[in-house]
């Protein structure tokens, strides 16, 4: 009864990911014609008469109306072309594909970094409770997330690349003078261990420092205030106190008991924080020099690029509304208080 | 020591609705024996006195640019020293406290009020509310936040009004769902029916005996955006999209300042930065103090 | 895989792996360099085709360096060692020689015999007329630059053998030679482009966007949108001195701050185009070597929008003009890096020279005096607006122009506008009421600055300045040579109206610095504001 209950509402779940989708699908297309300036314009460049932008405007198919430009763009997405970018001048699905792996790989790095600071501490302030311990950790993780990504950046080239000269240049995924290894997953630093290539893996990690640095220090303190949160309520439930009572040793109690039960809700802001990082890491991007998505959408965005801007939506938008899918239903089924009724 | 006043406080409040002398004591309570929290209080002194009285404290006007006091270092004339145009950036810090206050409480308030009662309202009604809050919260989650925000003010145009109004956006969400979480297990729950036995409405049921169940998550939701809001406003003025100038804003300050960190004037970044990681951290600091006087959960 | 596979389809052609062994030893020329130059620019290129719709400005580098026109400027010595372009004087590029006719309306051009495309094919004339037909048939910008030149038509090109050819001219003009030398007039490969061509793009631009083939100096090795470009020497170039470097990587570095570190660290050889602010400093500082010049032309200006009301009121612009706080825009918005254009001499301008200063400097007391003699002595509201883009200098010069204003009752609030709509609301729709513009002309000659920029209806007359006589002074003079007795007297009298208008009032005169290591030289100052990297040489010990 309870388990079939749960299939159903996996499966009704499956089926509430439609409309989000075509909410994205239409909120795009609006916010894109929404935006100021005029793409023809744009598209005809310096020194173009009016006749020429006309004629932009009719080839790029923005003479019609609304309705008319969505049902062409709806027909382009069944067929899986996202258009062709004006401000890069490639297909802007050769552009996602490029550009994803680099931010998915600064992400995950970021987060990989963050959660093995970020989870022992939170144990650590959860299991004392209001000493200076729990103080010091509250401080120091709300202090990273306390600063503006940018700064932290700029900060970390200024002192480790400018004036201590220990971090490579900040230009991209690679030093200039490597070249990247034979794309398989299409992150580097897998892609060089695969290729068996020691070298290029340590330039890429290299890069990888400071950009995922940045981008850690500012996912400390969500990750370690729900691990606390969770862990101190957890340690404070009858379950642990039998446990405890039960005579387990502290340490078996904390990691087995408390910790499986608690990861419940970290997982859950994971992966809020995930697509807030990604999201979020357009502006490390940019001061990186890395050639990801996010600096990618910056571009479209400021130069009106509908193509560029709806595909890039789009492709975050495929990638969050899976990641939340996933999410809830490991919720879902491992929850015992969602779906019995009662 | 820690222990046995946690638990003495934990005895002293079951009920939510004992009294506010209670409440009070609390309060005094959590101050006196957390220091962090104290901290966070006094630094928020200090903000919303910069935020109230600010424009008087200042030592110039912080419009004013001068030609021979361009790009100084700090010095005993000008604590925090001048920007490219002369202007005083100690000043500009201060001014713009209430600026920086004021979009982030309009947003998360904004986010905080829509959001409860849009997932209050779904969690306990269930059937289509719920579908159509849940599918409203999923397709804004699905974009990618901060670039929702980006598209929101280069559609609608920069003023500080969009501003607050892209923040509230891309914040609603996880105050809807933390809402509806709360009340679709507490609808059920004995004390709800109860008091829908005695005779309560649905709405003041919801108000009253669900919805304050919600609010210790939220609170710390609530503290934490304060922070984002005002580095989404900052973010927002990296990329050009922020505040006009020239009116000081602590986002756009760092954002400037940053071009001249490397030629070696870092005061122009570091101290509104310092004012900025300040206040998103007074914010954060609350949140956990805040936390501490509503949760009943954390004094077991 | 599909990495790879694009790239290969991209046509840029992965760097084999007998190159990596050098690669990855070169870490040397970080030290010397010898071999590899790396260039840090801050914008993006979207195409290696400059004649295709919807190509930027950053992408014209790649015609500059990978494509040969008929003729080039040659170069000359500033007095600060600077070397810059020379407008006046032309040299062959692919042509050997050139003539004009005796009655003056046509020129034979005899091509270099030894002159090929990077496929091995000789350049021939009928590659030049095929690249001269598409540039004036495709629309948009080559062909509006084409039509400056007078250059209309694919019937006034003629191919008359292999190695001559001909241009028609439909009337003479001072302008058209020069314009062979400007970006657009690059020559292609007619045979690649023949059989690339399709009845939809009959000018093979889907073609040429990624897959270029030209004669020019160096060749592309792979281009990775967003991030580089790297250009491979073509050793059998013709069109100049074999260039020094065998490998340029042109690196994308958005972020302002960053170029500049790299390039005082050594990381980077060139940062091309550096703010004002960095250039000074590090000039001072000794840590990098800068080097500007000028950039003919062109001019940093406040505009004013004649069909708002206070300024169609001349008196009120010429207390604007009064009004502003010209030497500390200097000093704070362009950091001394520029010349000045405010107090003049004179309201009569004394020669032809273009840029010169306007007759007005900074006097509060007269431009109160001239705003009281308008209806609008009491002040009024506009807002003043600059493209965020420019937002390096135009953000401090509103701010200082806001400053001054307020001075004598006008309340200007700052707006920025991005991008994307800055063209449309400045340059097309026209409907900015004060704002800050900076156009440029290619062709160095006060008649084409005008041409653009005073006369109703062209694009940069963000002013909406609409007078007959100074219509008829530009259509007079544009084409006119500058030897002749009538064309002194008119350019003064244009100058002059500008003077006393005003619609248009000049700030100063912008630089183009950039910023190298030390042991880095041949940089050359351009008209067209992108980096040559074929005379970029090792410094001499």
């Amino acid at each position: 009864m309870a388990r079939s209950s749960k299939l159903a509402i996996v499966g009704g779940r499956l089926a509430e990911a439609l409309p989000a989708l075509i909410g994205i699908i239409v909120v795009t297309f609006l916010l894109t014609r929404a935006l100021p300036g005029d793409p023809a314009v744009q598209f005809a460049g310096p020194a173009a008469d009016a006749k020429s932008i006309a004629e932009i405007r009719k080839s790029l198919g923005l003479d019609r109306s609304l309705p008319e430009q969505f049902v062409i763009y709806l027909g382009q997405l069944a067929s899986g072309d996202l258009g062709q970018s004006i401000s890069t001048g490639q297909p802007v699905l050769n552009e996602l594909v490029t550009r994803l792996p680099a931010s998915l790989e600064l992400t995950l790095a970021a987060l990989l970094l963050s959660i093995t600071i970020a989870l022992p501490l939170g144990i650590l302030a959860a299991t004392r409770p209001d000493t200076w311990i729990d103080h010091l950790c509250r401080l120091v993780t709300t202090a990273g997330v306390s600063l503006p990504t940018f700064f932290t950046g700029l900060a970390l080239v200024y002192v480790f690349y400018y004036l201590l000269g220990i971090a490579p240049a900040p230009m991209g995924r690679l030093d200039i003078v490597m070249l990247p290894p034979p794309t398989v997953t299409g992150f580097y630093t897998l892609d060089a261990l695969i290729a068996a290539d020691p070298a290029t893996f340590r330039a890429a990690l290299a890069q990888l420092v400071l950009p995922a640095t940045t981008l850690a220090l500012f996912t400390l303190a969500p990750i370690a205030r729900m691990t606390r949160g969770a862990m101190l309520q957890v340690l404070g439930s009858d379950f642990v106190r039998t446990a405890r009572a039960a005579g387990l040793s502290g340490r078996t109690v904390l990691l087995t008991y408390a910790l499986r039960n608690a990861l419940l809700p970290v997982i859950t802001t994971l992966g809020m924080v995930f697509s807030f990082t990604l999201g979020a890491n357009v502006l490390v991007e940019k001061v990186f020099a890395w050639p990801g998505i996010g600096s990618y959408a910056i571009e479209a965005l400021v130069v009106s690029d509908y193509a560029a801007v709806q595909g890039f939506v789009l492709a975050m938008a495929l990638l969050f509304v899976t990641l939340n899918l996933v999410i809830d239903i490991v919720y879902t089924l491992v929850d015992p208080r969602v779906g019995g009724e009662g | 020591m820690q222990r046995n006043s946690a638990s003495e406080a934990g005895s002293a409040r079951r009920d939510p609705r004992r009294g506010r002398s209670t409440w009070l004591r609390h309060l005094h309570h959590v101050v006196t024996s957390n220091p962090v929290t104290l901290i966070a209080f006094l630094l928020l002194g200090i903000l919303l006195l910069a935020a109230i009285a600010g424009p008087s404290l200042v030592p110039y006007d912080p419009l004013a640019t001068s030609s021979r006091m361009q790009l100084k270092p700090p010095s005993w004339q000008h604590w925090f020293g001048t920007d490219q145009l002369g202007r005083d950036v100690f000043s500009r810090v201060v001014v713009a406290a209430r600026l920086d206050l004021m979009i982030s409480v309009a947003a998360v308030a904004l986010s905080f009020v829509a959001g409860a009662t849009l997932g209050s309202l779904a969690g306990y009604f269930g059937g289509w509310t719920d579908r159509v809050v849940g599918r409203l919260c999923d397709t804004i989650m699905a974009f990618p936040l901060f670039v929702l925000a980006m598209g929101i003010v280069a559609a609608l145009g920069n003023t500080i009004e969009n501003i607050v109004y892209a923040t509230a956006i891309i914040n609603l969400p996880f105050y809807a769902r933390m809402a509806r979480a709360e009340a679709s297990i507490r609808r059920n729950a004995g004390f709800v029916q109860a008091a829908r036995l005695s005779g309560n409405s649905d709405l003041r049921t919801l108000a009253v005996h669900v919805f304050p169940n919600a609010l210790p998550p939220m609170m710390v939701q609530a503290s934490l955006n304060m922070g984002w809001a005002i580095l989404n406003a900052a973010g927002l003025s990296f990329i050009g999209l922020g505040v006009r100038p020239p009116t000081p804003e602590w986002g756009i300050m760092v954002a400037e300042g940053a071009n001249y960190i490397v030629s070696g004037e870092w005061w122009l970044a570091l101290f509104p930065g310092l004012a900025l990681m300040l206040a998103v951290f007074t914010f954060n600091l609350l949140g956990d103090g805040l936390r501490d006087i509503v949760d009943p959960q954390r004094r077991t | 895989m599909q990495r790879r596979q694009f790239l290969a389809g991209a046509g840029a052609a992965l760097a084999g792996p007998e190159l990596l062994p050098h690669l990855k030893s070169s870490a040397a020329w970080a030290a010397a360099p010898t071999d590899t130059l790396v260039v840090a620019v801050a914008t993006t290129i979207n195409s290696l085709d400059l004649h295709r719709v919807g190509t930027n400005r950053p992408s014209y580098q790649v015609t500059v360096n990978c494509y040969d026109r008929l003729l080039t400027f040659d170069t000359k010595t500033m007095p600060d060692g600077a070397v810059v372009y020379d407008y006046t004087k032309l040299k062959g590029e692919l042509a050997e020689s050139w003539e004009i006719s005796a009655d003056g309306l046509s020129a034979t051009f005899k091509l270099k015999s030894n002159a090929t495309f990077w496929d091995g094919t000789p350049v021939t004339a009928a590659d030049v007329k095929w690249s001269f037909d598409r540039a004036v048939s495709l629309g948009g910008f080559p062909t509006v630059q084409m039509k400056a030149g007078g250059l209309l038509k694919p019937e006034q090109f003629e191919a008359v053998d292999d190695t001559t050819f001909r241009i028609k001219f439909l009337r003479k003009s001072k302008l058209t030679i020069p314009d062979l030398a400007v970006p657009v007039p690059f020559v292609l490969s007619s045979k690649v482009g023949k059989a690339k061509a399709t009845d939809k793009d009959p000018w093979a631009t889907e073609h040429f966007h990624r897959n270029p083939m030209g004669s020019g100096a160096y060749k592309i090795e792979r281009w990775d949108p967003g991030q580089q470009i790297v250009y491979t020497r073509n050793d059998k170039w013709v069109g100049g001195p074999l260039p020094a470097f065998r490998r340029v990587i042109i690196r994308e570095i958005p972020a302002q701050a960053t170029r500049r570190a790299l390039v005082e660290r050594g990381d980077v050889h060139l940062a091309f185009e550096v703010p004002a602010k960095d250039a000074r400093e590090m000039k001072e500082k000794g840590s990098a070597k800068v080097v500007g010049a000028p950039i003919d032309n062109c001019l940093h200006v406040l505009a004013t929008n004649l069909t708002f009301e206070p300024f169609k009121d001349k008196r009120v612009r010429q207390a604007i003009a009064y009004a502003l706080p010209y030497q500390q825009i200097f000093d704070q918005a362009a950091y001394g890096r520029g010349a000045k254009m405010w107090g003049g001499p004179s309201s009569a301008p004394s020669s032809i020279a273009w840029p010169q200063p306007f007759p007005y400097s900074t006097n509060i007391d007269k431009a109160k005096e001239l705003l009281a003699q308008t209806p609008f002595k009491s002040g009024f509201e506009v807002p003043l607006s600059f493209d965020l883009g420019t937002a390096e200098w135009g953000e401090p010069t509103a701010l200082l122009i806001q400053e001054g204003l307020d001075k004598i009752g006008i309340k200007a609030t700052i707006d920025k506008i991005p991008g994307a709509n800055w063209r449309t609301v400045a340059l097309v729709e026209k409907k900015l009421p004060l704002h800050l513009e900076n156009f440029g002309g290619w062709l160095n000659t006060p008649c084409y600055y005008f041409f653009w920029s005073y006369v109703k209806g062209a694009l940069f007359n963000s002013s909406n300045y609409d007078d007959a006589e100074m219509k008829q002074l530009v259509e007079e003079t544009l084409h006119l040579e500058a030897s002749d007795p009538a064309y002194a007297p008119k350019i003064k009298r244009m100058i002059a109206k500008a003077f006393d208008d005003v619609p248009r009032i000049p700030l100063w005169q912008p630089y183009l610095d950039s910023a190298m290591r030390k042991d880095i030289d041949g940089y050359t100052s351009w008209f067209h504001r992108q980096p040559d990297v074929r005379f970029m040489k090792p410094a001499k010990a």
